[in-house]
């Protein structure tokens, strides 16, 4: 039988190999997929992983992907360090993109440097004013942040849809639900001629950089730490819980309202119905995948965007159904958080029949 | 007097399948464990017992398939966070991006089936009666199950030790564990129970409501069902009202459509989540007085046996 | 069967690396893409570009090599869907969906040898065609029928979101309605979606309980059918014939027949022929078909809508002819007069007579 046995310290070895040993049983387990789906599994992995890097256009592709997964990660990852679970991320996402979005119509056909700054700024804004209805009811009446900040994600997808189908709809657009498209100073500077990928990802990356440094060497870092391991020792320690709930939103609110707007400001153009994409939903395993540490939340977030992009290229290679990339990432989650244990526990392997020793 | 009829039996259909989901999430959430994946627990029962419906031609087949399918569901959920001690909500997650990616995939094939109408039960002399007759008596029998399931789970928790031991695995898991309550186990049987009553749910949707089959059929009711367990406060009767009223906002916001009212539809849409918000927020007020509202202190957090 | 299949995807795949590095291939077929908004497994919208898409296959077999993406959302991915199509050496593209406007369009300037079609929208250049079907004109037909056929004078509408296509057709139907019958009353629910059979299903409930007995939609599930079928009221099948899911129900369906356009499109592109064009094809052009009309229909119902079939085919009448008149009496189209298909396309009010008030 098998017994776990909790380890006297946390070993850091397996933070690092146990993502690869998820990513290997999530191949595995693919590979049978795609077997029993009468597909070929070595062309269909390999489509999947390793097609999306194979071209300048698709890596550019993978950026664009990845700069919204990679800032909305960084910030659930600090709310999430510290016990507080804000799952509603699509809907400041949503919400920042509406902000940002306004600021590039009422600018609409005018130059300036400024411009883009005021976008950003309006959808960290937008984002953080989302993410404060659950930090408010949390802390105010002890509400469920959980449950709240989800409900919002509804209401702010009806409530875009209510702004493209009235003021911010494109006058000249015969009465269809999109926004005009922005002139060229609410878009984003490109990283390369050709391609989408934008400067969205170099400022993703410096928030990795600062989320780092707040990690470890600042004093917010230890405090949200502390948060969420020991909540009653944070409270000694005199550290504000309520402040923590704050600090988590609106962190993780402001730079899902700023992705959001990169998202309208970069490879879209402008604001249409449909823009929140789940990358709200799908940051949270991005978040884990990357053991909420800066560093690995970028390496996750790069690789969850491969999934997304080398799925795609096999649904026209292979005429896959697109419900297969949800069901790889589904599964790379569960791997991952299985393999979790392996961190703080030992698992010994006894043998079928000997029984477990019941030792005191 | 019709309508009004018509409009009842329409919001009690409508909220059924989110009762049996609630109601299963009780449970879990009592004994301690936050199961987020009730979203892809529903969609798995749906596809399944449509599925097996089509095959099998009995609704029977059907439902019970789809009560496995959602606990099978479960015992991953089950596995991972309680013999591995994986995160909780994160494991929900993919727990539910798992389900509704697993049902497209496979259920693709299941869109252009058609399934026969589930049978209502008529109650000879008491169906007839005026009125009442077809306000309680004119359902199929799933309803009047999920109502007695309610009932039955309420009983369980005020009335049975096993019910007793339950709530303390959920309090004081610790506790529990050194009186020698297998903790553990109890949490699987509680998952496996709200994976099933979610299966069930979802079930009722695909075969009774809508009947039909198409991927992301659910459409966010798992979500709704959780959010209806904070609602009612961990309590099976007021998550049961919880579900009735949440029903209750999303037929009449289609009815007064019907009758003229000129809001714009897309804020009345968004009337079922802020009401459900709202209420969140009068329950969480209420809770500070009394500690009976109080969640189960252990709800979410991983348990260890330091044996 | 299905290993000729991979091979042949193999091949696609293959070809698409090799178009990257620009080797020129000496191949006579012409590829044609295809990109779907929503699984072709929906049965409806999808469904029916799906069946034009093997009408392409069938007419020209050896000739063509086709492929499809299916479940692309409207947002951010979508550009990089139709330009991997393009990258991969396809000649004619096919967009569906409205939301795939602005992509087109995107990619389209960046290859120009690559023609491209688009549904639903308005905007074309050099290398993109635009195309569309008059759905106005068979909702004008089935809002004859249901004028006769009602007996509680009041027919229910569902509807998705505001945008002219829909509100053309709830005033097409109502027009039609209300020239056989003048007491008609027309309740229209707004569900805020395309797609979800459970509030569809509710919102036929709540309009059959409010009295109405002929059901028409315009959100793309079954479900209104099938509800429909169980509470004995008439209902009209949406994009493909749904008589199996409501076989008594359904008095007809407003079939969109894609197949004549894809392959007259498809053999101008290998005659050279193709150029860009607007193409708004009705009951006339084949685009526009009734499923068979339901036997349990009284035969002069029946004969009145093949005539009106007839007549709108002919020209002899027009759905939307003068007097056109807005709810606030405002005149449209004069008396006599005939509408331009500019203010068709961005039709953003509802026709005198119209109880409801419209949304935004």
């Amino acid at each position: 039988m098998l017994k776990i046995e909790k380890r006297r310290e946390p070993s850091q070895a397996m933070v690092y190999i146990t993502p690869f040993i998820a990513i290997a049983l999530t191949i595995i387990c693919g590979f049978l997929l795609f077997a029993i789906m009468g597909k070929d599994p070595f062309r269909a992995t390999s489509l999947i992983f390793f097609e999306p890097v194979t071209s300048l256009y698709n890596i550019s592709e993978l950026l664009v992907k990845a700069s919204p997964l990679i800032l909305i990660a960084l910030g659930l990852s600090m709310g999430f360090r510290a016990g507080v679970w804000n799952i509603g991320a699509e809907g400041q996402f949503t919400i920042g993109a509406v902000t940002g979005s306004a600021v590039a119509l009422a600018f609409y056909e005018m130059e300036g440097f400024y411009i883009l700054p005021l976008m950003c700024l309006a959808g960290i804004l937008g984002g953080m004013l989302w993410a404060a209805i659950p930090a408010f009811l949390r802390t105010k009446f002890n509400t469920n942040e959980i449950l709240v900040s989800l409900m919002l994600v509804y209401v702010a997808n009806l409530l875009l849809s209510v702004l493209v189908h009235g003021p911010l709809r494109d006058p000249d657009g015969m009465n269809f639900p999109e926004s005009r498209l922005f002139s060229d100073s609410a878009l984003l500077p490109l990283l390369m001629e050709d391609g989408r990928a934008h400067i969205g990802f170099l400022v993703a990356l410096v928030f990795v950089g600062l989320a780092l440094f707040i990690q470890e060497r600042h004093m917010l870092g230890f405090q949200i730490k502390v948060t969420g391991q020991a909540a009653r020792a944070a409270q000694y320690a005199g550290f504000s819980s309520k402040k923590m709930v704050w600090v988590s939103f609106m962190i993780s609110g402001g730079l899902a309202g700023l992705a959001g707007t990169f998202e309208a400001a970069g490879p879209v153009g402008q604001l249409v119905p449909t823009l929140p994409a789940g990358y709200g939903f799908t940051a949270i395993i991005v978040a884990f995948l990357g053991r909420l540490n800066p560093i690995g939340i970028m390496l996750g977030g790069l690789l969850i965007a491969i999934t997304y992009i080398g799925g795609e290229t096999a649904q026209i290679a292979l005429t896959l159904p697109s419900a297969t990339t949800s069901v790889f990432q589904g599964m790379l989650l569960f791997f991952l958080l299985a393999t979790d244990i392996l961190i703080n526990y030992r698992i010994k392997w006894f043998g079928f029949f000997k029984p477990v020793a019941k030792g005191k | 007097m019709d309508l009004f009829i018509n409009i009842f039996v329409g919001i009690i259909i409508a909220a059924t399948p989110l009762v049996f989901a609630a109601i299963g999430e009780v449970v879990v959430e009592k004994s301690g464990v936050l199961n987020l994946g009730v979203e892809g627990m529903m969609i798995t029962g749906a596809l399944t017992g449509f599925v097996m419906t089509v095959h099998s031609g009995s609704f029977t087949v059907g439902i019970l398939s789809a009560i496995i399918a959602g606990a099978l569901m479960a015992l991953i959920f089950a596995f991972i966070t309680q013999s591995l001690m994986g995160n909780q909500v994160a494991t929900g997650l993919a727990l539910t991006l798992f389900g509704l990616g697993l049902t497209a995939l496979i259920g693709n094939s299941y869109t252009a089936e058609s399934i026969p109408d589930f049978p209502k039960i008529f109650i000879p002399v008491i169906s007839d009666i005026p009125v009442l007759g077809p306000m309680l008596f004119h359902f199929d029998i799933l309803i009047y199950v999920s109502i007695a399931l309610v009932f039955g789970v309420k009983w369980f928790f005020d009335k049975t030790r096993l019910g007793l031991t339950v709530i303390a695995v959920g309090d004081n898991d610790d506790a529990a564990h050194s009186i020698g309550y297998p903790v553990r186990l109890y949490r699987y049987c509680t998952l496996m129970f709200g994976g099933g009553c979610a299966g069930l749910g979802g079930a009722y949707l695909s075969m009774v409501q809508t009947p039909m089959w198409v991927e992301g059929l659910t459409a966010g009711r798992g979500w709704i069902a959780l959010a209806l367990v904070v609602f009612g406060a961990w309590m099976p009767v007021r998550a049961m009202l919880g579900a009735y009223l949440f029903g209750g906002i999303s037929i009449l916001q289609l009815h007064s459509q019907g009758f003229g009212l000129a809001i714009d539809p897309q804020f009345l849409s968004m009337l079922p989540y802020l009401a459900t918000i709202g209420v969140l927020v009068a329950i969480s007020l209420n809770k500070k007085g009394s500690s009976k509202l109080k969640a189960p202190a252990c709800l979410g957090k991983p348990f260890y046996a330091s044996d | 069967m299905k290993l000729r299949k991979i091979f042949s995807w193999t091949g696609v795949a293959l070809s698409a690396i090799m178009a990257l590095n620009n080797t020129a291939q000496a191949e006579d077929k012409l590829k044609v893409g295809f990109v779907y908004v929503a699984p072709i497994g929906d049965h409806g919208y999808t469904f029916q570009h799906d069946v034009g898409k093997k009408a392409v296959e069938a007419e020209f077999g050896d000739k063509v090599e086709t492929t499809y993406v299916e479940n692309v959302p409207e947002g951010p991915d979508a550009e990089r869907v139709i330009r991997q199509l393009a990258q991969g050496g396809y000649d004619l593209i096919f967009t569906t969906s409205f939301g795939f406007m602005n992509p087109t369009i995107k990619v389209a300037k960046k290859f120009p040898k690559v023609k491209f079609e688009h549904a639903t929208g308005f905007k074309r250049a050099k290398n993109v065609s635009t195309y569309n079907i008059r759905f106005y004109e068979g909702r004008y037909v089935v809002g004859k029928m249901a004028g006769r056929m009602t007996k509680t004078n009041t027919i229910g509408y569902i509807a998705s979101f505001p945008i002219p296509e829909v509100i053309r057709g709830i005033n097409a139907a109502y027009l039609g309605a209300k020239s056989v019958n003048p007491d008609i009353k027309f309740k229209i629910v707004w569900v805020s979606t395309w797609f979800d059979p459970g509030k569809e299903a509710d919102a036929t409930k709540a309009l059959r309980d409010q009295g109405a007995d002929v059901i028409m939609q315009h959100t793309d599930s079954a479900a209104p059918i099938k509800i429909a079928e169980q509470e004995g009221v008439k209902a009209v099948g949406q994009a493909s014939d749904m008589i199996a899911v409501g076989p008594n129900a359904q008095m007809t369906a407003l079939v969109d027949n894609w197949a004549p356009y894809y392959i007259a499109r498809t053999k101008a592109a290998m005659d050279g022929t193709w150029k860009s064009e607007d193409t708004w094809g009705g009951l006339a052009s084949g685009m526009l078909t009734m499923a068979p009309y339901n036997k349990n229909l009284p035969a002069e119902v029946v004969a009145e809508a093949k005539a009106t079939e007839e007549d709108i085919k002919s020209g002899k009448i027009h759905v939307f002819q003068g007097p056109l008149v807005k709810q606030d009496g405002t005149v449209v189209v004069k008396e006599g007069e005939m509408p331009d298909d500019g203010m068709l396309a961005g039709m953003n009010f509802y026709v005198q007579g119209l109880e409801a008030s419209l949304p935004n």
